[in-house]
């Protein structure tokens, strides 16, 4: 029981900076100014196009295709298969489970063993690329390294030592309903809970704010219309306001 | 011709192989530092004093008071102002795919020129301060592990060093996976730099410059009507037909603005007299300021939000004292990013002109259309001496559009080459369009003191004009921008062309169009030749009378 509650409570904590966390960063760049024009054209004219664009942009990494299509394969097998093995973990915590929860199950495994090769790939480019040697810190294969010993212990536990499945449910359950409940004491799976709780913990705090980033990615998220409609930052419109030059020569009262 | 190696070109399939890195090749000590005086005037600190001898330039001994403190200040205004630099640097995934996309980085094997690392020299220090996980790991003293770095003075030397090393093309940009625009970073960079007494001599003296007369090259009213007027005779002996130049002729339907190299710098002064023949034929009314005699603007290459819009509102007020109608530009990069992109949000809204037509508007949206419309009598085979191919602006090309389409950009300059030329070839498909290399001298570089950068980062594009000099018989490379035509006419004889196989796009319509009233080459030579006579019967006439008045004098004398 102590290790469901340890466990218990790294959950909480990990869910509470995972969420407040990448909420405040959000709020962060949405409240900060874009005060021109700068998406990287040839760029879409209407909204649509912009959607179209960032569509293309995050579910079949466009950019990326054109710039490197390794990197492009290693990326799409590791980011797709960890969505497949998300999604099948949600049957760890819903009851009933839904169909789509269901249907992934079978991929799920194979998704595993795709997903650490996947990530072997990237860690094997940041080795033997003199350039990507140059610019990866030691946190950069951290955190590649927790996500393959992620992959690992839960495919330990698929393959080579099971854990109690109804057990771990009843956890996550419990968690949801606040409500302790105990945690098998296997070592693969406290590892692989430990890890992913890790995981969430850093995520505000690192390079993982790509995934929310990019959806405030000005050079992709701006329409090309500026000779048509005209594009002001509130603090670059009190120059205007103000009839001043410079910044430091702003009323701040006003 | 230098004391660095010239990069090697072949032309074999006009791709340079990606070098391997070879740490430190261009540590220096950057371009020339600004002096308190240039500062001054754009509202940057100058309580600094300069070094001596040029060699100690960039080393940092100008730092400000304070300048740490000053510097992560300025580091936080600027982040919570462009959302850009706050997104770019939190969400860099340093997966690599830029890092063998720079013009610089190819050219000079230097790692700091891969722009995630160039970004990291400005990110590294954010994360030490402004993100928990430097703060944390810089407070266990191992700030490294998050890729985070204290700020000394070799981290602002490198700053200055190796963001004067960028061109802010945004050719890394376009294969980001997340749209990270080193643009953004450096321009940040030597914002901050501006703040700290290390601006950047090349920049701040030319916006200086134009602040008080009214163009980069500090050419007064009176110098400008002078070249002007030159022009227009060089027009009418080429042609016979009296096409103008105008210069703040007040009422006039458009206001060009044109980069002032074009007043005086080959091949830019072609392209010029190409807008006049355009414009005269067209029947369009037109005219120059002296107030706003220049199209480039400087800062948006220091990043100064403030000194940028400074300069766009002198366009803003040429328009509106001259009352024109439209407002156009004429063939210059940057430029034409500032105005398509920023002019309207800096020095707009643009309600008292003719919403007709787009403000501002490029003056390959007026010729294009108009070669097309045959509105425009042309002899392609004044052009049959040369074989084109077509040089895209990294500005125009990334960062703006011409016509109402996206790629519009790439469309209309290649349509009016092929309207006036026969012959016409591109280059390799990954060194055009929105994947064009730099001439290697944009963004506020274009100083003799980087010559060595300027020369190493033409490189990618020098080996695809090689291919296509070799396998496709090119003669001629055209371009759109001020900067580019003088970057390739001073570097391209490193790579053995000449320089005047630079042409502006402009130069060719001039040399193809047929201007009514034109009169043909035999009656310009029958022109000269009259007029050659007349001058020599002048001369007879004079020297007769001369010889008659000696003799006259001569018998005085002897009387």
């Amino acid at each position: 029981m102590v290790i469901g509650v340890i466990y218990a409570v790294l959950f909480w904590t990990a869910t509470i900076v995972l969420v407040l966390g990448v909420a405040n960063k959000i709020r962060i760049y949405a409240k900060t100014p874009a005060p021109l024009k700068i998406p990287t054209t040839p760029a879409p004219v209407t909204q649509s196009g912009v959607f179209l664009r960032m569509f293309q942009e995050v579910f079949l990494f466009k950019s990326l295709f054109r710039a490197d299509k390794l990197l492009w394969i290693l990326g799409m097998l590791f980011h797709y298969t960890m969505l497949i093995i998300v999604l099948r973990h949600f049957r760890y915590v819903q009851d009933p489970v839904w169909g789509v929860i269901q249907f992934v199950q079978p991929f799920g495994i194979y998704a595993g063993f795709l997903f650490v090769i996947g990530l072997l790939g990237l860690m094997a480019r940041r080795v033997f690329i003199d350039r990507i040697r140059y610019i990866t810190s030691p946190s950069d294969i951290a955190m590649l390294l927790l996500l393959i010993l992620i992959g690992v212990s839960g495919l330990m536990m698929q393959f080579v030592s099971p854990t109690n499945i109804i057990m771990v449910k009843a956890f996550f359950r419990g968690l949801i309903a606040f409500d302790w409940q105990p945690l098998p004491a296997d070592v693969p799976l406290l590892i692989h809970l430990g890890l992913v709780a890790t995981l969430m913990l850093i995520f505000p705090i690192s390079k993982l704010l790509h995934a929310p980033g990019i959806f405030f990615s000005p050079t992709r998220n701006q329409i090309d219309n500026p000779r048509e409609k005209r594009h002001v930052s509130a603090w670059a419109a009190e120059l205007d306001k103000q009839g001043k030059t410079y910044l430091d020569e702003l009323d701040q009262g006003k | 011709m230098a004391d660095y190696d010239i990069p090697k070109i072949t032309g074999e399939d006009g791709i340079v192989d990606i070098p391997n890195l070879q740490p430190d090749a261009m540590k220096g000590h950057g371009p020339w530092v600004s002096k308190p005086e240039f500062q001054e005037d754009m509202h940057f600190p100058t309580d600094f004093t300069m070094p001596e001898n040029v060699e100690n330039y960039g080393d940092a001994s100008t730092l400000v008071e304070n300048w740490k403190e000053r510097a992560l200040d300025k580091m936080g205004d600027l982040k919570s102002r462009y959302r850009s630099l706050q997104v770019f640097l939190d969400i860099c995934v340093k997966c690599g795919a830029c890092t063998d996309k720079c013009h610089y980085y190819i050219g000079t094997t230097d790692p700091k020129n891969m722009p995630v690392a160039r970004q990291d020299l400005l990110r590294k220090v954010y994360r030490r301060y402004f993100t928990f996980a430097g703060k944390f790991f810089g407070k266990m003293g191992m700030p490294g592990f998050v890729g985070a770095a204290e700020l000394t003075e070799d981290v602002v030397k490198d700053w200055y060093n190796y963001y004067h090393q960028c061109s802010q093309c945004r050719r890394c940009s376009v294969f980001c996976p997340y749209g990270i625009d080193t643009a953004e970073i450096s321009m940040a960079a030597r914002e901050i730099l501006d703040h700290i007494g290390m601006g950047q001599k090349y920049c701040t003296e030319i916006m200086g410059k134009l602040n008080k007369i009214g163009n980069n090259l500090g050419l007064p009213e009176a110098a400008l009507a002078d070249t002007l007027e030159g022009l227009e005779e060089d027009i009418f002996d080429d042609t016979g037909v009296d096409v103008k130049l105008p210069l703040d002729k007040k009422g006039s339907d458009i206001l060009l603005i044109t980069p002032s190299a074009d007043f005086f710098a080959e091949p830019h002064v072609d392209g010029l007299m190409g807008y006049a023949k355009v414009f005269h034929e067209l029947g369009l009314d037109w005219t120059l300021s002296s107030y706003a005699s220049e199209g480039a603007n400087f800062g948006m290459f220091i990043g100064s939000y403030e000194n940028m819009r400074r300069i766009s509102l002198r366009i803003r007020k040429a328009a509106q004292d001259l009352g024109v109608k439209r407002i156009v530009f004429g063939e210059c990069g940057h430029a034409w990013r500032v105005a398509y992109s920023f002019l309207n949000t800096l020095a707009g809204p643009f309600d008292f002109l003719d919403q007709n037509y787009p403000v501002p508007q490029h003056v390959l949206e007026i010729t294009e259309p108009a070669l097309a419309a045959g509105k425009l009598n042309i002899d392609k085979s004044q052009n049959d001496d040369k074989v084109l191919t077509f040089h895209d602006s990294c500005n125009i090309a990334r960062g703006s559009r011409m016509g109402d389409k996206p790629g519009g950009q790439f469309v209309l300059p290649r349509n009016v080459i092929k309207a006036v030329c026969n012959n016409y070839v591109d280059m390799p498909a990954d060194t055009i369009h929105d994947a064009t290399y730099c001439c290697g001298g944009g963004g506020g570089i274009l100083t003799d003191d980087l010559m060595e950068i300027r020369v190493k980062g033409a490189q990618p594009r020098m080996e695809a004009l090689k291919h296509v000099t070799d396998q496709h018989q090119v003669t001629h490379m055209a371009a759109i921008c001020a900067i580019c035509k003088s970057q390739f006419t001073k570097v391209v004889p490193y790579y053995g062309f000449t320089m005047d196989m630079i042409v502006s796009v402009h130069q060719l319509v001039s040399n193809a169009i047929v201007l009514k009233g034109q009169l043909t080459e035999e009656e310009i030579e029958a022109r000269d030749a009259e007029e050659e006579a007349e001058r020599i019967a002048a001369k007879e006439a004079r020297e007769k009378a001369a010889a008659e008045k000696a003799e006259k004098e001569s018998k005085d004398s002897a009387n």
